[in-house]
């Protein structure tokens, strides 16, 4: 049997719930043992689409967020989805620099740093319906065994 | 001021991230907090504008002294007050990085604009 484990998130777009957001789902992999660095990375994917989410999705409404998170062996899923206008070109919102609020000084980083920090990454988006974004990471990748060795 | 009993004045406020500004002839330091995500850069972007305007700033530091987080928003912030300064000729430091936070400024590519300041050992 796989050892599997979920949460759910759900709350307000508001930019102060971003902190709030991405500690959560960095407290719920710690049961992966993760390194820093994977911590760390995983914090800026979740940001960045919590970011996302607010900004672009809800723009100056307060709705709600939903973060799903499921652990399967040593996997990390995060759904990150949102209720809001929707993304209307996928492919061009996930290019560098692209951004359609420079006015707001988006870097338009955004969708790249998820890509780079996360092993996979996908968008499902429909205009009016909101967007669902879905990443995956395997915790402990390359890292070598820790063997106990007698005295 | 009674001698024996000094008064200190501890400002805590909740919530409130600390970002210190320092200005010094035509240069302007930004002590950045914690965490620099999209909910502080609002913040940093309007006050260091207001500063930058004022003093005529041509020079302006990013101290991650005490940052450990940065995200994309915190590149925003960063290229905007490049914007601002390089037409003036200025130009953008980051100081005090840690290798997270070098890891992101390589990764975005805003390398290419700003230089980051390299301590030497001691």
């Amino acid at each position: 049997m796989k050892n599997t484990n979920e949460m759910e998130l759900l709350f307000d777009s508001k930019s102060v719930n971003e902190g709030f957001a991405r500690v959560a789902v960095a407290a719920f992999m710690t049961q992966l043992n993760p390194t820093l660095e994977e911590v760390a990375d995983v914090k800026t994917a979740v940001s960045e689409a919590v970011t996302n989410a607010i900004i672009h999705g809800y723009e100056k409404e307060i709705d709600k967020i939903r973060i799903h998170c499921r652990l399967e062996e040593q996997v990390l899923y995060i759904e990150i989805e949102d209720k809001g206008k929707g993304i209307e070109n996928v492919e061009q919102a996930m290019q560098p620099l692209f951004t359609t609020k420079p006015e707001l000084e988006r870097s338009g980083m955004g969708f790249s740093f998820m890509e780079a920090f996360m092993d996979e990454i996908s968008v499902e988006s429909e205009l009016g319906r909101g967007t669902l974004v879905k990443m995956q990471k395997e915790i402990g990748k390359g890292r070598e065994l820790w063997i106990t060795q007698s005295l | 001021m009674d001698e024996e009993h000094p008064v200190f004045f501890f400002c805590i406020k909740k919530g409130e991230m600390k970002v210190k500004y320092q200005v010094q002839e035509n240069c302007l330091t930004i002590f950045l907090p914690r965490e620099l995500d999209h909910h502080n850069a609002e913040r940093i972007r309007r006050k260091s504008d207001r500063l930058i305007e004022k003093n005529h700033i041509k020079c302006v530091i990013f101290d991650f002294e005490e940052t450990n987080f940065m995200d994309s928003s915190g590149i925003g912030v960063i290229m905007g007050r490049y914007r601002m300064v390089y037409l003036l000729g200025g130009e953008v430091w980051a100081v005090h990085a840690n290798e997270r936070m070098k890891k992101i400024l390589t990764m975005s590519g805003v390398t290419k604009i700003i230089q980051i300041y390299e301590e030497e050992e001691v």
